[in-house]
């Protein structure tokens, strides 16, 4: 297994957020965590990116605990993540934000300047702007190059599709099977339930910092999908 | 002509202003935290060189080649084991560790080298002068001035040209998601401060050759650095410079009119940019 989390349980203060949540991801598999706002899921990528600390063993990498591992050494480790809202840096050029990508300086061949301009062609036209003087469209695939210019083995992808116009969401997903190719898994937290449905192979559903279903999309129902997210039966 | 050569010497002043404000402004953008002993760091310094000078009778350029790997290592030093463990949300705690260590270093400097002012000897390099068509510039003014340019020039180029840069301007902007990039916030703040410290060795040899320094005079220098990164815009190296230069030329010219003027124009000239363009002359575009 490349990444798992056993009995993973992750506070803000005095607040229990996730309680025991587990979920596995393999090598070259794309999972999708769905669930309504406050499940849980951003803080579950939260916890596998070290951005929340937690006990070691409470998330594996490769075999090894990394649950107390930093945000900042978990890149290195080769877990990259495209925080919500895209986070891109004001005074960084496009490309400056795509080069400090790859600061960690973590080997690897595939994702370079270059591919990142062919997997999102419109970023090289606009390389030199200020990043904020994109499309929220862009701005999100410039996010996406950033996470991969790591070359990371498990891309975290926290609600891409966020704000975004439905042929511009269609648009970044249809580069998700280029991504895996290149040899990412990927983790995707989504709440528009059709697309990440259509990406992934196998899904979990969050619901009040658990799981409330989980399996591949072709075996989970309608009805089954709408009671793990909203603790209802249709 | 006096106009021209009072502010001529005026620009030639603020080259040192720039010089005491880019170090202040470095650490200042890198980490939004005004290092309170920014100028007692420079007087530091520039006791540092005079040692160096007195003890081993070298030349003060080569004291400062010397002082500067020194200090480099005392930045990185008080940034990793002192200031990087009060840096939190709240602004204050880092703010008052740096005022403590403005009055220890004041304190040490008196007990090391007593009150007496002293003055690190430059040699024929203090009386030495160009003429310039009627007005005549000294040679250690001019040599400050072009190392303000130098250093504007250099830092610069850091900030835009290299991974370093990148990763200073990425922690400035937002911390939190430079973790998410393998950046260490508090590696790069330990970095920035220990630069800063080179551009602070080579202010302390420019201000210990130009006039007479003791250990009590480093405040009024960060309050001068203070106001030139203000003046310029937070973020702007150039209009860091640009500050220095207008402090500088406010002070010769009150100084012109009154000699008492000198410091209260340099301060009144702050006033009244910042009453005219509150957010400095070249602030950063956001923020």
């Amino acid at each position: 297994m490349l990444l798992e989390t056993r009995d993973l349980t992750a506070f803000y203060g005095d607040f229990q957020a996730l309680f025991g949540v587990n979920i596995r991801l393999g090598e070259g598999e794309t999972i999708a965590i769905i669930g309504a706002n406050g499940a849980g899921k951003t803080t579950l990528l939260r916890s596998i990116s070290g951005v929340i600390d937690n006990h070691a063993g409470m998330v594996r990498f490769e075999g090894n605990p990394v649950g107390d591992v930093a945000a900042d050494a978990m890149v290195t480790r080769g877990i990259a993540m495209v925080p919500e809202g895209r986070k891109l840096f004001p005074s960084l050029s496009v490309e400056e934000n795509l080069m400090i990508g790859a600061y960690c300086g973590r080997p690897g061949k595939h994702w370079n300047l270059e591919a990142i301009y062919e997997l999102f062609p419109i970023l090289r036209e606009k390389r030199t702007n200020p990043s904020t003087s994109l499309s929220g469209g862009q701005q999100q695939m410039v996010a996406i190059g950033r996470a991969l210019m790591s070359n990371p083995r498990v891309l975290l992808c926290d609600e891409i599709s966020l704000g975004l116009a439905p042929v511009v969401i269609k648009d970044i997903y249809a580069n998700i099977p280029k991504i895996k190719a290149a040899g990412a898994s990927v983790i995707i937290v989504e709440q528009d339930v059709g697309q990440a449905l259509k990406v992934a192979d196998r899904v979990y559903c969050m619901m009040e910092g658990r799981i409330s279903l989980s399996g591949k999309p072709s075996e989970i129902t309608r009805e089954q999908v709408h009671a793990a997210y909203f603790g209802a039966t249709a | 002509m006096t106009l021209i050569d009072t502010i001529v010497q005026g620009i030639l002043l603020g080259g040192l202003y720039a010089l005491f404000a880019a170090g202040l402004s470095l650490t200042f953008g890198v980490m939004r935290l005004v290092n309170l002993a920014h100028g007692d760091l420079i007087v530091m310094g520039a006791y540092l060189i005079l040692l160096f000078v007195t003890v081993l009778g070298i030349d003060p350029f080569l004291a400062a080649v010397i002082a500067a790997p020194l200090m480099f290592g005392l930045g990185y030093g008080v940034q990793h084991f002192v200031l990087n463990r009060t840096l939190g949300k709240d602004i204050l705690p880092p703010l008052l560790v740096t005022f403590g260590l403005s009055i220890a270093l004041q304190n040490l400097m008196l007990q090391s080298f007593s009150a007496d002012s002293r003055k690190i000897p430059g040699g024929a390099l203090e009386t030495a002068s160009l003429n310039l068509g009627g007005v005549t510039v000294g040679i250690l003014p001019l040599l400050t001035f072009a190392s303000s340019i130098l250093v504007i020039v250099a830092l610069n180029q850091l900030f835009y040209r290299t991974s370093l840069g990148r990763a200073f301007r990425a922690t400035s902007d937002d911390p939190v998601t430079a973790r998410l990039m393998g950046i260490r916030p508090q590696t790069i703040f330990s970095q920035a401060t220990a630069i800063s410290m080179l551009v602070v060795t080579l202010a302390a040899l420019y201000l210990g050759m130009r006039a007479n320094f003791d250990p009590s005079i480093g405040p009024a220098r960060l309050i001068y650095a203070f106001e030139a990164v203000i003046i310029g815009g937070l973020g702007s190296l150039w209009g860091t410079l640009a500050g220095g230069i207008i402090i500088g030329v406010a002070q010769t010219l009150g100084a012109s009119i009154n000699p008492e003027w000198q410091i209260l124009s340099g301060h009144i000239a702050f006033l009244i940019v910042l009453i005219v363009r509150p957010r400095g002359l070249f602030p950063r575009a956001y923020d």
